[in-house]
């Protein structure tokens, strides 16, 4: 079976599975800054003294917890064209999807981090005058995002991964990009090869990555 | 400058602030004194309303610090605050420190408050460590920019929480001088403090509290040469053997 194991069949495809990493890619970064804005706002809203506030986002927090990614992906697929009122197309739909599932994670990220800022440093804020906004934005935010980069990028590890979710709309990521040479050149083995070893690197890479910072904060 | 009229303060039952007054004129040097949780800290973080209090009225400058229609951030901009940990921001540099809230609360430009800043670290002796990061300077160090920090501001008055007890013995002489000399130059000053040395040389009147309540609240000569309260004079006697 590993006979006629066909590398060439990689190289004669590789400009279209480069298309479908782009895809995946810029899905991955898009999904890590926006869930990232949205959940650090969200983070604030939890931590804000206005209980109106803190119990919606909590119950933001909470709904998209409970749910299964794919189902977010549906939902979102069938919804934004309505909520729009016109066809978007489903890249923008998964787009909408991830940024707000990946928010309710960094949510709980970026709540823990804001914790983790002694309380000494947000005295010293308003003791020279910043404001609540100035003091977040200034102090406390900014070490608690250091604080919180290596579980920040363990999250984004696992989101590069579940991007692969997007083939229930048809969006052509790696994966489905690689599904679709695979049958049409009948190249199982080597496409579903190549797909595993280029997720197994560019994870494990992250992943030591995570684990020097681990140790460079650690210090 | 600083007026305290009977403040009482509770956390939940337990009453941290019991009926305090007293006041700080301008270019006064007034020492705090007293044992462990008698609510020193408590009193002066209610100076600049990082502490709301239940009862009574603070006014700085004649502003109360406690009224509906204060502009707080605005208020405490006037006021410097030096504490116990320094509370540098670890993230930015040293120099970056003392700028932040100059370009962010007075508005100044980056030219001035970076010239204001080198002034400040070069009284305080610190000019080569301007691009350094906080914890790569000793406690004293940290605490002289800290220090700085709030002069950068321009305060009317600087209140102090125990600015030397987190400090290494062979340091604190570095941050007390830095503070003689500001009250010298006539800086209004609250200062938490034991160091009884420091009162000693600068200070215009000692408050002892004990369990939430001004004990004492005399001049320097009365504090150090009359027989006080029992409990005062067992806290003293306990601090001056160090
Ligand atoms: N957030 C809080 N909630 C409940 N009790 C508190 C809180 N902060 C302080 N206290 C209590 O209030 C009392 C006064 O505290 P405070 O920190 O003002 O004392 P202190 O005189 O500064 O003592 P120290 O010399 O140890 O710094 C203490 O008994 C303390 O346990
Ligand atoms: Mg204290």
């Amino acid at each position: 079976m590993f006979g006629d194991f066909d590398t060439g069949v990689i190289f004669d495809n590789l400009h279209f599975l480069v298309e479908g990493m782009q895809t995946t890619l810029v899905l991955t970064l898009i999904a890590i800054g926006g869930g990232l804005i949205l959940g650090t706002l969200l983070a604030l809203a939890r931590l804000s003294r206005f209980r109106a506030l803190s119990f919606c986002a909590g119950g933001y927090v909470n709904f998209f917890r409970s749910m299964p990614l794919i189902l977010v992906i549906f939902w979102f697929y069938f919804l934004v064209p309505h909520v729009v009122g016109r066809p978007v197309g489903g890249f923008y739909s998964v787009l909408v999807a991830f940024v707000m599932f990946e928010a309710a994670y960094y949510c709980e990220i970026m709540r823990a981090g804001i914790q983790s800022v002694r309380k000494g440093q947000i005295y010293a804020g308003q003791a020279l005058g910043l404001s609540y906004a100035q003091n977040m934005r200034y102090v406390v935010l900014p070490q608690a995002f250091r604080n919180m980069v290596p579980i920040l990028m363990t999250q984004a590890i696992i989101l590069f991964q579940d991007t692969s979710l997007v083939y229930v709309v048809g969006i052509k990521d790696f994966l489905v990009s690689a599904d679709l040479v695979a049958n049409r050149e009948n190249r199982i083995l080597e496409m579903f090869t190549t797909v595993a070893l280029v997720y197994f690197v560019i994870c494990l890479s992250g992943s030591l990555l995570v684990k020097r910072l681990q140790r460079k904060f650690a210090r | 400058m600083i007026n305290l009229k009977k403040i009482s303060k509770w956390y939940g039952d337990f009453q941290v602030l019991d009926d305090c007054s007293t006041q700080v004129e301008k270019g006064e040097v007034v020492v705090v004194c007293g044992p462990s949780g008698s609510g020193k800290s408590t009193l002066i973080k209610c100076v600049n309303g990082l502490e709301p209090f239940q009862q009574g009225e603070i006014t700085v400058d004649g502003v109360s610090v406690g009224g509906k229609d204060t502009n707080l951030s605005q208020l405490r901009s006037r006021i410097g605050m030096v504490f116990q940990n320094f509370e540098l921001f670890p993230h930015i540099s040293v120099v970056d420190n003392i700028k932040l809230a100059q370009l962010k609360v007075l508005g100044r430009s980056d030219d001035e408050a970076h010239k204001n800043a080198m002034r400040l670290l070069d009284r305080v002796g610190l000019a080569d460590q301007a691009d350094k990061h906080p914890a790569q300077l000793s406690g004293g160090q940290q605490q002289r920019v800290a220090i700085a920090r709030a002069l950068a501001m321009d305060p009317i008055a600087m209140l102090f929480d125990e600015p030397t007890s987190a400090l290494d013995p062979e340091m604190i002489n570095e941050v007390l001088d830095v503070m003689v000399e500001l009250a010298k130059d006539g800086m209004t000053m609250m200062v938490v403090t034991h160091e009884m040395g420091f009162a000693r040389r600068v200070a215009n009147r000692v408050i002892f509290m004990d369990e939430g309540r001004i004990e004492e609240d005399c001049t320097r000569e009365e504090f150090f040469n009359t027989t006080r309260g029992e409990r005062a004079q067992i806290f003293l006697s306990k601090i001056l053997e160090h």
